[in-house]
């Protein structure tokens, strides 16, 4: 019976769902970030938690139907607190044979597959390399599959609405989130409302994908689909309350700037060059000069660390952003900034690498680069971010840091986090403390090197300062006044002055904290950055079988907390997972000459949380 | 009736620092330095208002032998830290002092992009055509057969031309000089200064150690005269001994020439006129080089066009004068919101 599902594949109860976890897969020019995005706000609305993961090729428009053209969202929701974008699907949209090929991997044993038959054809069959009909071919005996030809539903359900046929095609995604949203009980208002905002100049475009969305949810409501599909309830979380919106990494990033700046009472100069996945931090800040930010596209990496040091140089807070393989050509300047002296702030969102590598696929390979990366001693602060929440306060902590002891501060963040959206609970920003900074102004006993007894910090004087012009620069300086010195003994001390300026921010941060378990123990797994969500994940169920295992997460990695070395030489073993080859693990034995071991995964994808699991479980079990 | 007087001129030896200057000695930089002091003195400039950048190379340790704020930075990049200063403070008075390898090789690319955006700075390229402070490698100025360390059999490269590159890169105001035309240079200073937008000026220079008198050619008295014509807006492009040279367009070409004034030649009204507003005259002025055209000297273009920081400061303006505070509430408040209620 056309336009009626085929259900086919193993029987599945009825049942509530703690949490489900959803994929739209299509063509880069199918819209599956766009409908990823609507569900994810229309899921917050009904009040579970959520974390999102998009999944995008580096190609702009890749030939259509190929799979290394495949688009995807992937979003996990549940009625309980939500670290990860999810292990494996209980949903699969998929919306032609490539995006089928390249995402039956992650589907749960009798998961749901919703395929659009209209888009499953020889030619498309041919383009995704597939050899064989994968819906013919007992590839997706595992997994319940409903079958409809949602191309067609489409043209129909838009037909009468005046847009032409590529148009109408284009709605496909709108019937295909229809139905999702009759399937899991959202609400379609909000994004009825947001086409109609989005489409206000071509009513036409937000009419017709209303319609499709409306048609995809009545098709849902009267098709009479078997009981299970249409059972899948994922009850409201218990969340803390408070006011909420969905942010992704680079707008948390981005705000915490702004919000940074204004606690140190300075102006915002951000200098970027567009790289991926970076590039969303300079678009948001491009917006925003109404805060007093200023933006500057420069015209290389190099310039844009440039133009942020002479910023900073001149009395704004000089903020520069990039990912790798952009860094790698900051290095230098980043030098200039650690021997002048000066505050700057530069973030690196992390991708596949190295060289270009897999500029859309996350990864946290650049610790090395970030701690160790420049010629000559010349240490700096590096901090992480583990979320896209996390990444408000940890702007605003590098910023605080930046200013405070005259240094850079190199914040990771990493593709995952960049693009992936979750909940905020928006913070009272009235409560969090100020450290307005106090340019020099006194020229009497002026030193431009003279400096700070407690925090080793040199005084910041800016140009235009009556009495204090000086001269600095990438030579090395005589400590306290800074003019150019060749001598020993300076070389010596000015060394070992830098260090320990950094050294002693250690005083100024938080002792390290457990995020789970005991405070010693058979097993801490420590983590940096983004593998925050599954290392929780996996060391929270298994604490629930009655494992003995901690999780220790690290936003400061230089300095390190000075707590960390006596808190993890509390442990009987220490597990290091990472999205690179043991970067963190080599910082970790080298500093505290523990036998950590490492966990590795480099597959431009987080951890599943399975897999941390595993690890764990192997260590305890040959502890 | 109380006249309130004038406080007194400053004096060259007021932008001096307290810093021993570390030339070779009879180094071009020398002259190059006075010329600035005695400009930055005419121009009563506010030390405490002024900021010298530079990159590396023996032109780069300039900031520190002025009393003015003064950052030495890292090769090349110069242009690029002092679009950050100006774009982070426009009142500052900020000029970048450069060498034709800082600015014409490692940063020739910032050079483009500060000439480009027009950023409001004065741009000094000494140019001698050599690699001085890593001792006489050929440079991407020098003249190709240039024997060096690194090229001893001959440099291959034909030169870049810095006048031609910057007018190339679209700058709206060039300029040359010689270091030790001390009378002249101070006046091309002084109008790099007093434009608004990005200012380049080339300031050919001697470096006595590794490539001593390589414009000879150009600055040596017996042929000064022959070989330089000094240009002036609305002026006739007369040179030469008793000024008894003249330059014009060769009938039927766009390529100028050189005419004998006087006895049975043309007279000044059949010359080219100076108009320094021409990009098209200053590009040929600027190709111009002996032995058979003269080097042209002084501001060949000269062509105001809104500058980059007082654009980006327009846009700053209007985007704050609409009454808006920066509540950081109404950032982190302002997108789609839900409460979760207690």
């Amino acid at each position: 019976m056309e336009g009626s599902a085929a259900l086919e594949g193993a029987d599945s109860s009825n049942r509530t769902l703690e949490s489900a976890v959803v994929r739209f897969a299509g063509d880069s020019g199918d819209g599956m970030q766009l409908t990823g995005s609507q569900f994810t706000l229309a899921t917050a609305l009904a009040g579970n938690d959520l974390a999102t993961f998009a999944d995008f090729p580096a190609e702009i428009r890749a030939p259509a139907g190929t799979t290394f053209g495949v688009s995807a969202f992937q979003i996990n929701f549940g009625a309980r607190e939500i670290l990860t974008s999810g292990d494996a699907l209980d949903v699969l949209v998929a919306m032609n044979p490539a995006a089928l090929k390249v995402n039956l991997a992650d589907i749960k044993d009798g998961g749901l597959v919703i395929v659009d038959l209209g888009a499953f054809n020889d030619k498309t069959l041919r383009k995704a390399g597939c050899e064989t009909d994968p819906l013919e071919d007992g590839s997706l005996a595992a997994f319940r599959v409903l079958k409809l030809d949602v191309s067609r539903l489409t043209l129909e359900a838009v037909k009468d609405l005046g847009v032409s046929k590529k148009e109408s095609l284009r709605c496909r995604n709108m019937w295909a989130l229809g139905l999702l949203y009759w399937m899991f009980g959202r609400k379609r208002q909000a994004t009825v409302e947001w086409f109609e905002r989005k489409f206000a100049a071509r009513p036409e475009i937000a009419t017709a994908n209303i319609a499709a969305l409306n048609a995809g949810h009545a098709f849902g409501e009267t098709a009479e689909l078997p009981a299970e599909i249409a059972s899948l309830v994922v009850p409201p979380a218990a969340i803390a309350p408070g006011l909420y919106r969905n942010v992704t990494g680079s707008e948390t990033l981005a705000w915490g700037l702004v919000a940074g700046a204004q606690f140190a009472g300075l102006d915002l100069a951000f200098c970027s060059y567009p790289i991926t996945p970076a590039s969303q931090v300079l678009h948001v800040l491009a917006k925003l000069k109404d805060y007093g930010v200023l933006t500057f596209q420069a015209e290389d990496e190099i310039a844009a660390i440039c133009a942020a040091i002479g910023a900073s140089y001149a009395g704004s807070l000089g903020v520069t952003s990039s990912s790798g393989p952009g860094i790698a050509l900051k290095t230098e300047a980043l030098g200039l900034a650690v021997a002048a002296e000066l505050p700057l702030v530069v973030i690196n969102s992390q991708r596949a690498g190295p060289s270009t590598g897999m500029p859309t696929k996350t990864e946290q390979s650049d610790l090395y680069q970030a701690v160790f990366g420049r010629n000559a001693d010349s240490p700096l602060v590096v901090l992480a971010a583990r979320s896209p929440a996390d990444c408000f306060e940890v702007a605003i902590e590098a910023v605080r840091l930046a200013v405070t002891y005259m240094t850079p501060v190199m914040v990771l963040s990493d593709g995952y986090i960049a693009n992936a959206s979750e909940p905020w609970r928006i913070p009272d920003v009235d409560t969090m403390p100020r450290f307005p900074v106090r340019f020099e102004t006194e020229a009497a006993g002026f030193a431009p090197f003279r400096r700070d007894p407690d925090t080793l910090a040199r005084p910041w004087a800016v140009p235009g300062t009556p009495g204090l012009a000086h001269r600095v620069g990438g030579l090395e300086r005589a400590e306290d006044s800074g003019a150019v010195s060749y001598d020993a003994a300076n070389h010596q001390r000015m060394t070992d002055l830098r260090a320990a300026k950094i050294a002693g921010i250690a005083n100024d941060l938080p002792e390290q904290a457990v995020e789970l378990g005991a405070s010693s123990g058979r097993l801490a797994v420590v983590g940096w950055g983004s593998t925050y969500g599954p290392i929780n994940r996996a060391v929270s169920n298994l604490r629930a079988r009655g494992l003995e295992v901690s999780h220790v997460h690290l936003r400061h990695l230089s300095p390190l907390p000075r707590n960390l070395g006596e808190l993890l030489g509390g442990f009987d073993r220490v597990l290091v997972p990472e999205m690179n080859q043991g970067q963190l693990l080599t910082l970790l034995r080298s500093v505290y000459l523990l036998p950590a071991e490492g966990l590795h995964k480099v597959t431009g994808k987080p951890f599943k949380i399975a897999e941390i699991e595993q690890a764990i479980l192997e260590r305890l079990e040959t502890a | 009736m109380n006249v309130a007087s004038p406080s007194p001129p400053p004096a060259a030896k007021d932008y001096a620092s307290d810093q021993e200057v570390r030339w070779c000695p009879g180094c071009g930089d020398y002259a190059i330095l006075k010329a600035v002091q005695r400009s930055l003195a005419e121009l009563r400039a506010e030390p405490d208002k002024t900021v010298f950048v530079s990159g590396i190379g023996c032109a780069a340790r300039f900031p520190y032998y002025l009393s003015t704020y003064g950052f030495h930075t890292i090769h090349g990049r110069a242009p690029a830290i002092a679009t950050g200063i100006k774009l982070a403070n426009p009142e500052l008075d900020v000029w970048v002092v450069s060498g034709d390898g800082d600015a014409l090789s490692i940063g020739g690319n910032h050079l483009l992009h500060v000439l480009r955006r027009n950023v409001d700075l004065q741009i000094l390229l000494f140019n001698n055509e050599i690699y001085g402070l890593t001792k006489g490698q050929y440079s991407p100025t020098s003249r190709p057969g240039t024997r060096s360390p690194s090229t001893p059999q001959g440099s291959l490269e034909a030169p870049v031309s810095a006048a031609a590159f910057a007018l190339g890169a679209g700058a709206r105001f060039v300029a040359r000089s010689v270091d030790t035309l001390q009378k002249h240079l101070p006046g091309v200073l002084r109008r790099a200064r007093t434009h608004r937008g990005a200012s380049f000026v080339e300031i050919l220079q001697n470096c006595i150690v590794y490539n001593d008198n390589v414009f000879g050619d150009i600055t040596d008295r017996a042929v000064a005269e022959d070989a330089q014509v000094h240009v002036a807006h609305g002026q006739p492009l007369v040179f030469g001994k008793d000024r008894g040279k003249g330059l014009r367009l060769r009938p039927g070409t766009v390529e100028l020439e050189v005419v004998a004034l006087g006895a049975g030649g043309p007279g000044e009204s059949e010359l080219l006129r100076h108009d320094e507003t021409s990009r098209p005259l200053a590009a040929l002025l600027a190709a111009m080089a002996p032995p058979d055209l003269p080097m042209a000297l002084g501001v060949l273009y000269c062509d105001p066009a809104p500058s980059y920081d007082g654009q980006v400061g327009e846009q700053m303006a209007a985007a704050q004068s609409n009454g808006r505070d920066r509540d950081l509430d109404r950032l982190l408040r302002g997108g789609h919101t839900w409460t979760v209620p207690g």
